[in-house]
């Protein structure tokens, strides 16, 4: 620098950015206005809704039994859990008993589900945190190899890769022979196996822990208050888990561990969401062992899908999601189509912290806190 | 099950009553009644906000959740359609927030004291309210933009 130029720092005051909805690091179409001080984040307001089909309007428009397949595409990772909410709560307001068999042959679909989901989310947490890892692609792409694997599984068992429709109300669709058990087990044990390698790639690189440790905690009465539930609830010390604490189809009979974390950080939640891979491929061996014999569809073959009425009244259940608690309040007054039917998205509790979490924050940490969050945003806006 | 207990002790104090899913609670003690239920019997954690058109009201309904019992209660509060307001619980638990915009997005409920009472799901301009029964599937009454569209040029 020649002795001439003077270097003239200048305070531009509060810039609103806006982060989205088309960024990559969003997880789909969310939109953050930051308003930044510098770098530093001092305001956010998220802006959702770019991805709203209006379901909710669609439900009272169709017979039950042509609903189930519509849940299945609001949270586009973990389909299963969106239908095998519905049907829990159209079995529960009609009375109708499903065989044991079919129990559990849909605990095992769901947590197939939600081991590639997470893989999904640790992979693209990787991209999020791009640079600190090495370009992320390579964890991406080792995610995603091992979840091809599984929807490959998925479509060998149901045909479809992704929206397996494998839930039927009184049932499930789709058996497990023994030939697709003895897969199954070797492709739990084979995923299990590549886990080390996946954890030594992010949480056990330093700078991985440097991007999360202490970045965007989540006080545990802040997680009560604002009602973040799933794995985002239990990193902050709070151990709720809807398959524990109102257990549904097989997972009262079935062994479950539940990793719970108190530090509520974004490595708090890596690291509940990364047990809970090794928990979820445990369940799906012991699905797989000890599966009861029996029919699996105790209804009546469907000749007239609106022939299906319910008695009036409400009922609401609550499945355990990838993401957390994800309920479905069924209103019936009579007849077959719901007359009001209500989602409770658990990616929308979730995503309602994140104006709690970013000022004083940096840019930089945007990104890691809303991987952390592992927000779907067709389950945000539905 | 909601638990009987708590029924019974908002029912003298809050003029509730018993309903489906827990309790039915009148607009006008609604904020009070939800104070007490977080600092005096424990339900701590925000499960929704969500509401149900009756024929001749809505029922606008909170869920919220006692963690040490395991108890999910439902508080509803039966609205007239001709007065569509209620008291805002963003306040007492501040996960109501965005669950309420829902409901004022969908159904027109207006809340007193929101913190920031926009439209949620749908854009700013939207006309209507589109989970209300007399909203038609096929609507004339769609998305259309405030603004007419610029004339091309000739």
């Amino acid at each position: 620098m020649s002795a001439g130029v003077e270097v003239v720092e200048r305070e531009f005051g509060e810039m609103a950015l806006n982060m989205g909805p088309q960024h990559p690091s969003t997880h789909g179409v969310l939109r953050l206005v930051l308003h930044l001080s510098g770098e530093t984040v001092l305001k956010a307001i998220p802006s959702i809704g770019y991805l709203h089909r209006g379901v909710e309007k669609l439900s009272e428009h169709l017979a039950y039994e042509q609903l189930a397949p519509v849940y299945e595409r609001d949270d586009y990772l973990a389909p299963s859990a969106n239908s095998l909410a519905y049907c829990l709560a159209v079995e529960k307001l009609g009375s109708i008993a499903v065989p044991r068999r079919a129990q559990w042959l849909r605990a095992f679909v769901c947590e197939w589900q939600r081991v590639a989901s997470h893989l999904v989310w640790l992979g693209t947490l990787g991209l999020d945190l791009g640079g600190a890892l090495g370009g992320g692609t390579t964890l991406y792409m080792y995610c995603f190899r091992e979840r091809e694997k599984i929807l490959d599984f998925l479509e060998d068992l149901t045909g479809t890769r992704y929206h397996t429709n494998v839930n039927l109300i009184g049932g499930c669709r789709y058996d497990l022979d023994a030939a697709r058990a003895a897969k199954s087990r070797a492709l739990s044990t084979g995923i299990e196996a590549a886990l080390p390698e996946l954890h030594a790639m992010a949480g056990g690189n330093a700078i991985f822990g440097a991007r999360t440790r202490g970045v965007g905690a989540i006080s545990k009465d802040l997680a009560l208050s604002v009602g973040v539930t799933g794995p985002v609830l239990r990193a902050s010390g709070v151990g709720y888990d809807v398959r524990k604490a109102m257990p549904y189809d097989a997972y009262g009979e079935l062994p479950l561990t539940i990793p719970t974390r108190s530090a509520g950080d974004a490595l708090a939640r890596y690291e509940v969401r990364f047990e809970e891979i090794s928990v979820a491929l445990a369940l799906v061996r012991a699905i797989g062992d000890g599966l009861p014999a029996g029919p699996i569809f105790s209804r009546k073959p469907i000749k007239n899908p609106k022939a299906t009425k319910l008695p009036a009244g409400e009922a609401y259940v609550a499945v355990e999601s990838p993401r957390g608690e994800l309920g479905i309040h069924l209103v019936s007054e009579g007849g077959a189509k719901p007359h009001r039917l209500k989602i409770n998205a658990p990616s929308f509790a979730n995503l309602q912290v994140v104006p709690h979490l970013l000022p004083g924050r940096l840019i930089a940490d945007v990104v890691a806190i809303l991987g952390s969050l592992d927000p779907v945003m067709g389950d945000v806006d539905r | 099950m909601p638990a009987v207990e708590v029924v019974e002790a908002l029912r003298t104090r809050f003029s509730a009553s018993a309903s489906p899913l827990g309790v039915a609670v009148p607009a006008a003690s609604l904020l009070e009644a939800a104070r007490a239920l977080r600092d005096a019997h424990g339900y701590r954690f925000y499960v929704l906000a969500s509401a149900t058109e009756r024929s001749e009201a809505i029922d606008l309904v909170h869920a919220v959740r006692n963690l040490d019992t395991n108890d999910t209660l439902f508080v509803t509060t039966p609205l007239a359609k001709t007065a569509l307001e209620a008291p805002s619980l963003a306040f007492v638990w501040s996960g109501a927030e965005w669950y309420e915009r829902e409901v004022f997005d969908l159904f027109g409920i207006r809340f007193a004291s929101h913190p920031d009472l926009r439209r949620i799901l749908l854009p700013d301009e939207y006309q209507g309210h589109p989970l209300r029964k007399e909203f038609p599937m096929d609507t004339p009454w769609g998305y259309r933009p405030a603004t007419p569209k610029p004339e091309a040029a000739s």
